[in-house]
């Protein structure tokens, strides 16, 4: 007897969390553009309060609107819930807030976006929270890297901007054997491409303002737990694992086992640092997911049929990209990433910075700014943009070059974009 | 609440507060693979409105020590042993499915000590397909999912979640994965083999409340009409829109049923 199916990826990015609204029929997510929620009665406030019944009642921790994303990206990440922020950094900031305290320490890849990088480096070290970088392939690193205060290790499941392939199955077993969680950003890569968590990751988060709204119109990041880490098995989360006099001295792995987490997330972290996601900027990424399933294999396709023009194009010194044999983790990429490797990746034009900036200004579809996933096609330069605040050596680390252009491929004619993309390099090396 | 019986730890929540003599005694018992934190919000409630809370963890499930019991006999004993431990000699039950039939045979076993009991998302007999009991048998991943989805209503996947953020899917899915091999088996025999509910039935000297989901899979509401018939005199609330996880799916509704119940 076959047993019971779940529904398929493309129903759940239609319909997952969401319903037709039971007083008005809507068939579309309403947006409740509300700050707060009246009470019942006194006694149906304080049980709201004191978390006896479930409900809203304040928008910085909890929205109708907000939580239908948050209940959608759970179901396609195959986790116990998310919580949605108002950026992808501040998803980034509330894991590590609710999991640290001053005098705790990370084990970070070293492939990290530019913004991820800074917090890391040098803000959390102002609040005590030490992070030592390592090359993601370097797995006796990352396991020489843990000490007695560390509490995660955190990749991204396609480095910025190398492409660098992380080992989830692999580093994941590193953080398991340490009694730690591992924390990806799967900004890169979306549910579609790859489900983290099957592979081993135990906390994701996204900036949904790439891929997953696919528009570029709302800043936004949700963070997803898997609810598979065991904080008091573990032993090293007190933080989630003892009375906390913050919250009326809740333990919160007693009082929800699974969701221990992202109660405390939710609790303290957007309660105290309140970076919560508007309603109508979770409408805008829940209008980005519904077309998700459609959208990246538009976008991958279109990226191998670039990637395949650069690779042959004379004034191009490499592509990185996992799919090239090339790539040093093309192996790996086959493995975790069987749909595709996406749809940004990074080139080494031929005459270094000058050629870059020359190649950059002539394009025409592309456009020039600091920011990726988008359906319009991107393109920018990370040595004097998204980390330019990072040294000659971590640039290096980090695999970017000064001729080091970044393209995010959108969904246009991918006929069109091939032959912007060489007049622009003919641009560039008439400039040598 | 962690306690030593028979020399294995055993596990009851209680709403961070200390057992007061002078207070009614509300213990929780879950259903088949799962915990005490599956009675969340009603734990809690109770826990805060003047009553000692009990939400356990029977043996091999959350933070209680193996091996799983076998039968609803033996869990009703081991709840007993539990109140036994803590010196409470009146209690109400409030079970669900599994957690359902060891109220109902600990009430008919220890009629002084069951104030009342609360049968939630029960059926009987609550007989297990063959199918789900030999995937729960060679600890295949298919029988967690047969738990998680005929666990829940069939429209929970394309509705939200009572609990803001949450996706109940995954939330069963996780809590079935942290269960040592064998143990979900367990239960689903002990659930399967039990043959004396309406025994059970005839003895009982307590007020009983059935709250069963009308779009219930696991435990169809029709399932517990022989059950109910048999009693007699019960009170019965049928929530429309609720599977069988009536605490996730319907945590208002399950909390204010048994607040009538015992008010």
């Amino acid at each position: 007897m076959a047993g019971p199916k779940y529904p398929g990826f493309d129903t759940l990015a239609l319909h997952a969390g969401h319903s037709p609204d039971a007083t008005t029929g809507a068939r579309a997510v309403p947006i409740y553009q509300t700050t707060s929620y009246v009470f019942r009665d006194s006694a149906h406030a304080a049980s709201l309060f004191n978390m006896e019944r479930a409900g809203h009642v304040y928008s910085r921790i909890s929205n109708p609107t907000v939580a239908v994303l948050e209940e959608r990206m759970a179901a396609l990440e195959g986790g116990v819930g998310a919580i949605a922020t108002a950026s992808g950094q501040a998803a980034l900031h509330l894991a590590i807030a609710t999991l640290m305290d001053a005098g705790s320490h990370i084990v970070a890849s070293s492939a990290l976006y530019g913004g991820s990088h800074n917090l890391l480096g040098y803000t959390l070290k102002r609040f005590g929270i030490d992070t030592t970088f390592i090359q993601p392939r370097d797995l006796q690193g990352w396991k020489k890297s843990i000490k007695g205060n560390t509490r995660l290790l955190f990749g991204e499941t396609l480095g910025n901007p190398g492409l660098d392939v992380l080992d989830i199955p692999e580093v994941s077993k590193i953080a398991h054997e340490a009694g730690l969680p591992l924390l990806v950003d799967a900004t890169f890569t979306t549910p579609w491409l790859m489900k983290p968590f099957e592979l081993g990751a135990d906390l994701l988060y996204h900036s949904a303002t790439k891929f997953l709204g696919g528009h570029g119109i709302a800043i936004g990041g949700v963070l997803v737990d898997s609810g598979r880490f065991d904080w008091e098995k573990s032993g090293k989360f007190a933080q989630l694992t003892a009375p906390y006099a913050g919250f009326h001295n809740m333990d919160f792995e007693e009082e929800s086992g699974t969701r221990a987490f992202l109660l405390r997330a939710r609790r303290e972290g957007l309660r105290d640092f309140g970076a919560c996601m508007a309603p109508m900027t979770a409408f805008h990424i829940l209008q980005g997911i519904e077309t998700l399933h459609l959208r990246m294999p538009r976008h991958v396709e279109s990226t191998r049929k670039v990637v395949g023009f650069l690779e042959k194009h004379s004034a191009v010194q490499s592509v990185m990209f996992p799919e090239l044999e090339s790539h040093p983790d093309h192996k790996l990429a086959k493995q975790l990433l069987p749909r595709g490797c996406g749809a940004v990746f990074s080139f080494d034009i031929k005459g270094g910075r000058e050629a870059g900036r020359k190649f950059i200004e002539a394009l025409r579809v592309f456009s020039h700014l600091a920011n990726v996933g988008d359906a319009k096609s991107l393109v920018i330069h990370p040595a004097t943009t998204t980390h330019y605040r990072m040294s000659d050596e971590d640039l290096k680390k980090a695999g970017i070059g000064p001729g080091t252009v970044r393209l995010s491929i959108g969904l246009e004619d991918a006929d069109d974009l091939v032959q912007d993309l060489e007049r622009a390099l003919a641009v560039a090396s008439r400039a040598k | 609440m962690q306690l030593q019986l028979n020399g294995k730890a055993a596990f009851a929540y209680t709403a961070a507060h200390e057992i007061d003599p002078a207070k009614r005694t509300i213990v929780f018992v879950h259903g088949a693979g799962l915990d005490h934190s599956w009675w969340g919000l009603q734990s809690r409630y109770f826990g805060y409105h003047g009553f000692n809370v009990l939400a356990l963890d029977l043996p091999a499930h959350g933070r209680s020590a193996g091996p799983a019991l076998s039968s609803v006999g033996e869990m009703a004993d081991w709840v007993k042993k539990i109140l036994d431990e803590k010196k409470i000699n009146s209690a109400v039950l409030v079970g669900h499915s599994m957690g359902a039939l060891i109220a109902l045979e600990f009430a008919a076993r220890y009629p002084a000590v069951a104030e009342r009991i609360a049968l939630i998302g029960v059926a009987y007999p609550m007989k297990v397909s063959d199918a789900f009991l030999d995937a729960a048998k060679r600890n295949d991943q298919s029988a967690y999912d047969m738990e998680t989805i005929w666990g829940h209503a069939p429209q929970v996947p394309f509705a939200g979640n009572p609990n803001p953020g949450m996706w109940m899917y995954g939330d069963t899915l996780a809590r079935l994965g942290r269960l040592a091999p064998g143990v979900l088996h367990a239960d689903l025999v002990a659930c399967n083999a039990y043959a004396g509910g309406m025994e059970a039935a005839a003895k009982l000297k307590c007020p009983v409340q059935f709250v069963l989901g009308a779009r219930d899979m696991m435990t169809p509401p029709r399932g517990a009409e022989e059950l109910i018939k048999n009693i007699g005199n019960s009170k019965n609330v049928r929530v429309a829109t609720s599977g069988h996880s009536l605490m996730a799916e319907a945590p208002d509704a399950t909390l204010d049923a048994l607040i009538e119940f015992l008010s």
